[in-house]
């Protein structure tokens, strides 16, 4: 299902050790449509997350919610591969996951712009000083007359972030179904207020 | 509500209110195999850190002629009680240059009220 990332702190547990949580805010989903076989070629069930108003919807996406026949409209739809009957207008909460269990989200992570190769790839670097001149460059960056070119994949310089980041393992540490709210211990991806995939694994 | 204030709120203790500069005695609960007793920890706070769930605090002593410094998260489960056992007056948020005093400079005057 789908939530938004709403920032991190801090969590006594019951032993008294301080872990990080991530709080996810992820208020039921509705199923919007069931693909199947016969008609669309492949199974699959859309998923409208996040209730919004129709102003802020343009045509032909109203149109999507109201084939559906829910009178009501999501901002985020999302499919999903899931096997099990649903039907239309069913929801899908956080109830779903339990405490302790392992859960991975995806999401997309934060924009570094364009990094050099010891950020973005981990390269050592050079000296500092001792008039080295050669503090972050990477060095050197293949053979000679074979193979006379850069190998594929070679890490170079470029943009990084902002691409689809997956965390797996996280544990749930509490579920809040009243207030929408999902507890993970650790890091996920993104910024606040990031839209994030969690899946049980 | 903002969730990450709902979510801390659920974590704060009830503590006194104490400022840099106070001398505390935190009451730590120690668990040694599967008994549990209470040391006391008496210093000088000389910084607080952070806010909500996650706010600390660093307490300083001299033990044996040794500086002790030690961190409590303010909320933690192993403090069962703060007691402020004297208000100190000065003008810091931080007290870090307490480490280079020795003696009678490292000493914190007491905090008088005037008009009460």
């Amino acid at each position: 299902m789908l939530g938004i990332k709403r920032g991190m702190t801090q969590v006594f547990t019951p032993e008294g050790t301080l872990v990080p949580v991530t709080v996810i805010e992820a208020p039921p989903g509705q199923v919007l449509e069931v693909k199947t076989t016969e008609k669309h070629g492949y199974e699959a069930v859309k998923v409208g997350f996040f209730e919004t108003s129709p102003k802020r919807l343009n045509k032909p996406l109203k149109g999507v919610f109201e084939r559906a026949g829910l009178k009501k409209y999501f901002r985020y739809i999302k499919e999903f591969g899931l096997p099990g009957q649903v039907q239309v207008g069913q929801e899908l909460t956080l109830e779903m996951f339990q405490k302790g269990e392992k859960v991975s989200v995806s999401g997309i992570s934060k924009g570094k712009g364009f990094q050099g190769v010891m950020k973005r790839h981990g390269y050592h670097g050079g000296p500092g000083s001792h008039g080295s001149m050669f503090n972050r460059a990477p060095g050197s960056i293949g053979q000679s007359s074979f193979p006379s070119r850069v190998w594929k994949g070679k890490g170079m310089p470029g943009h990084m972030g902002s691409e689809k980041v997956t965390v797996r393992n996280l544990e749930v540490l509490e579920v809040r179904p009243q207030q929408n709210l999902l507890l993970l211990k650790g890091a996920v991806p993104g910024p606040r207020g990031a839209v994030l995939q969690i899946r049980k694994q | 509500m903002d969730p990450i204030k709902s979510v801390e709120e659920g974590q704060l203790k009830e503590r006194p209110q104490f400022n840099v500069g106070d001398t505390v005695r935190v009451l730590t609960k120690v668990i040694e195999g599967d008994k549990e007793r209470i040391q006391p920890f008496e210093g000088v706070v000389i910084a607080k850190k952070g806010g909500g769930a996650r706010e600390t605090f660093m307490v300083r002593k001299i033990s044996f002629g040794i500086g002790v410094e030690r961190i409590f998260p303010l909320h933690s489960p192993f403090i069962e009680d703060i007691k402020v056992v004297r208000q100190g007056s000065v003008r810091r948020a931080k007290l870090y240059y307490l480490r280079h005093k020795k003696g009678k400079a490292a000493k914190i005057k007491e905090k008088t009220f005037y008009n009460r």
